[in-house]
């Protein structure tokens, strides 16, 4: 007699716990599989949790945040096998080298976007980049881990908190959550939602925690439902394609999406 | 005895200059100064006597359009120019103003009501670094932006060149391509007129976009006397358009299918606007918004300088300043002094005549933003915080509006939430650093802040934890070409200024 497989419930993430939506209601995730169907009270609640955490990440040092980038890499590479089933060896290696790339960013993106300022006049003059705050970011379909390995990763590094949409095609992704957990990442420092696009995105966009919207992958419907619903507090709102090449994802413009820019001065007298 | 009022008479010191200036101005487009399709004009008065200083063109759709259309077939062969060419126009254009200065600073207080001592030591002479500062990166754009690259123009299809090879050959070509936006829509606001075209106009010229720009339909002067310096620099035609007119004119220039970024400076309300009106569009969007300025002070600060700071923070442009220090936090153990200090150095302010040399508060803007002012003091009133305003009379013509303050301001009064734009300030008190910072954040907005503390480690940390895009130290609206400015959260989003200044006039193919 052949085994019956213990299929596995899909669980968003939220706050640091693994989560079904309070809705009760769920998503197709593949073949007798079912992922939460996030509503927006998931979202506030995620929302929350992020605001919550970011105090404590963003003033963590640059050091402390890429080694725990960094223990997401030696951690996914242990469940490379489960993630290759998931999506495809290649994806996996893609999504595991993009985050030993952006560990390193951590505690360099002050250098590469900080300016030391001329002014005509006896001051010290500085510009620093620091996290725009919480990021709502929708990762893209397609690659569903490499994807949302690329929405997650730069704000993550810079210091932000993050509320994301996992791929929609493939929403056993949100099995990242697991890797998050494992990794020293701190709760509510990284929230996972699944659930419909459609639904969810006018309350990214108008949810007034959130300070930035980074979304891959969107049509121009999509997107003017984002930036219509981000205008009412300012967001920031980023849409992009994937990057052709994995690496893309590491990019300075992955990095100054997340960025916002602190220009100080002081006099220089005796 | 002396009598006490006397120790501050000054004989009156009026600038004798006068600039050349037309009775009627049309839009500038393509090169020349043209009638506006539909014929209207509009009256620019100066504040402080009421009296009509020119006729201006009323901006219509047609008209942005022809302005856009200029701008468009201006493109190829400006962005297309080596670097170090358009640098040397844009280099004469800062001259030019450095030799306009007088002219241009006068015309400035005349139409905006500003004392000439702000418009001839800040805007003009700002207005000039600006040209000059941005004049020098037209051939250093490769060394911009982080992860480099390599300045093509645009061609005659609407897309960027294609790099040349030599001499890295195929090395060469797997540069990143730094190209122009395009067409840039610039709608400017009426408290800094010719310092606010500098800003817009200069980093997006060096980046090689051409523009339209649409200045303030209370301030247009300045912005035309500009129109003739490119005229008399041979700018080539159609690289800058100067279109005037008031909210629909912005509007038209906003939406038009012609342009690819728009830059707005003025209220968060209307950048809402403009911000859901392009909603979807691709146009690149850069916003300089409203504020309401958190200026702190610490026990251990030094007090007059402190005194001095917040001075120059909410009254410096009659509080016509998107980043004013319009909230005050003062520590409880030397409010006391610190408010009595303010008191006395806000009766020494000379309110009055825009163009008296001594003049320290001029006009107010407009009739209209006057009675806005105005109607901000009456809820301060309401909402019982005590009022306290600088005596002494005020010309018997135009519109003014002496220096005030209010102390005893709770969080929740509209004085302490939203921007006034005008000489008034909210004063507050806290005990603990972390209660400065949780009260100076607790606003939508995050343009600057201030702080004031003798401890180096402790304004450092302030500084780290306030959500500002320009932090002052022991300094308090201090503005440079070289240094960037713009906002947190709902005081909108990009850099002018720096080389931050420059990210947002181009795109990276």
């Amino acid at each position: 007699m052949e085994r019956a497989a213990v299929d596995k419930t899909f669980k968003m993430l939220i706050g640091g716990s693994f989560a079904r939506s309070e809705s009760g209601r769920t998503v197709s995730a593949g073949e007798r599989l079912r992922a939460p169907a996030a509503s927006r009270k998931d979202l506030r609640a995620a929302v929350e949790a992020s605001e919550k955490a970011l105090s404590g990440w963003s003033s963590a040092t640059g050091y402390l945040r890429g080694q725990i980038v960094y223990r997401l890499a030696e951690m996914l590479e242990g469940r490379r096998a489960a993630f290759a089933a998931m999506t495809s060896e290649r994806e996996v290696d893609a999504s595991i080298d993009l985050l030993v790339s952006l560990a390193g960013w951590s505690d360099k993106y002050g250098q590469v976007f900080g300016s030391a300022n001329q002014v005509a006049g006896p001051y010290h003059n500085f510009t620093v980049p620091g996290p725009v705050g919480v990021v709502g970011a929708i990762a893209p379909d397609e690659p569903p881990l490499l994807g949302l390995v690329g929405v997650i990763g730069p704000a993550l590094v810079c210091g932000c908190s993050v509320v994301t949409l996992v791929s929609r095609s493939c929403p056993r992704a949100v099995e990242f959550g697991e890797v998050l957990e494992t990794s020293d990442v701190p709760g509510g420092v990284v929230n996972l939602l699944t659930g419909e696009l459609a639904e969810l995105a006018p309350h990214f966009a108008s949810h007034r925690g959130i300070g930035a919207l980074v979304a891959c992958g969107v049509d121009r419907e999509m997107r003017t439902v984002l930036e219509r619903g981000a205008a009412e507090n300012m967001k920031r709102v980023s849409v992009f394609d994937a990057p052709a090449d994995a690496g893309g994802w590491s990019s300075v413009t992955q990095l100054e999406r997340v960025l916002e820019f602190k220009t100080i001065w002081h006099p220089s007298s005796a | 005895m002396i009598e006490s009022a006397g120790i501050f008479e000054y004989a009156t010191a009026p600038e004798g200059v006068r600039p050349t200036l037309r009775d009627r101005y049309g839009h500038f487009i393509g090169g020349a100064f043209v009638e506006p399709a539909e014929g209207e004009y509009f009256r620019t008065i100066n504040p402080a006597t009421e009296e009509v200083i020119a006729e201006v063109a009323e901006g219509s759709k047609a008209d942005v359009d022809r302005a856009v259309n200029a701008a468009r077939e201006a493109l190829p062969a400006w962005s297309a120019l080596p670097g170090v060419e358009r640098a040397k126009y844009i280099y004469r254009i800062a001259r030019r103003v450095q030799e306009l200065s007088r002219e241009l600073a006068v015309a400035e207080s005349m139409d905006g009501g500003k004392p000439i001592r702000e418009s001839r030591d800040v805007d003009v002479p700002l207005a000039a670094q600006h040209f000059f500062y941005y004049a020098g990166w037209a051939d250093k754009l490769g060394y911009a932006f982080a992860g480099g690259g390599k300045f093509v123009g645009i061609g005659e299809d609407g897309a960027p060149l294609t790099p040349a090879l030599s001499p890295g050959g195929e090395r060469e070509q797997r540069h990143r391509v730094i190209s122009p936006v395009g067409v840039c829509g610039q709608v400017i606001p009426w408290n800094f007129p010719l310092l606010m075209a500098s800003w817009k106009l200069g980093p997006a010229l060096a980046a090689g976009n051409t523009c339209v720009l649409k200045p303030a339909e209370t301030t247009p002067l300045t912005a035309l006397m500009l129109a003739e310096i490119f005229e008399e620099v041979e700018l080539p035609a159609g690289v800058v358009n100067i279109v005037t007119g008031a909210g629909a004119t912005g509007a038209a220039v906003v939406e038009h299918p012609g342009v690819n970024k728009v830059a707005f400076t003025g209220s968060t309300e209307v950048g809402k606007k403009i911000a859901h009106a392009i909603a979807g569009t691709g146009k690149k969007l850069t916003l300089e918004l409203g504020g309401k300025s958190p200026n702190i002070v610490f026990e251990d600060a030094s007090i007059d300088q402190a005194v001095e700071g917040i001075v120059q923070g909410i009254y410096f442009n009659q509080g016509h300043v998107c980043c004013a220090g319009s909230r005050v936090f003062v520590q409880e153990s030397v409010a006391g002094e610190v408010i009595a200090k303010l008191k006395r150095r806000m009766g020494e302010l000379r309110v009055g005549d825009p163009l008296d040399k001594n003049t320290d508060v001029g006009a107010i803007n407009s009739a209209a933003q006057l009675s806005t002012i105005e109607r901000y003091i009456d809820a301060g009133k309401s909402d019982g915080g005590a009022f306290w305003q600088a005596g002494g009379g005020v010309p018997s013509s135009g519109y003014w509006c002496r220096p005030c303050l209010f102390e005893g301001v709770q969080p929740s009064a509209v004085v302490a939430r939203e921007e006034i734009f005008g000489p008034v300030l909210a004063v507050m008190t806290f005990r603990t650093p972390a209660e400065a910072i949780q009260r100076a954040n607790n606003t939508p907005y995050g343009l600057a802040a201030g702080v004031w503390t003798d401890k180096g480690s402790k304004i450092f940390e302030i500084a780290k934890w306030l959500d500002a895009g320009v932090v002052w130290l022991n300094t308090y609206n201090k503005f440079d070409a070289a240094s960037p400015f713009g906002g947190f959260k709902e005081s909108g989003f990009g850099r002018e200024g720096g080389v931050h200044g420059l990210r947002s006039y181009v795109t990276f193919g």
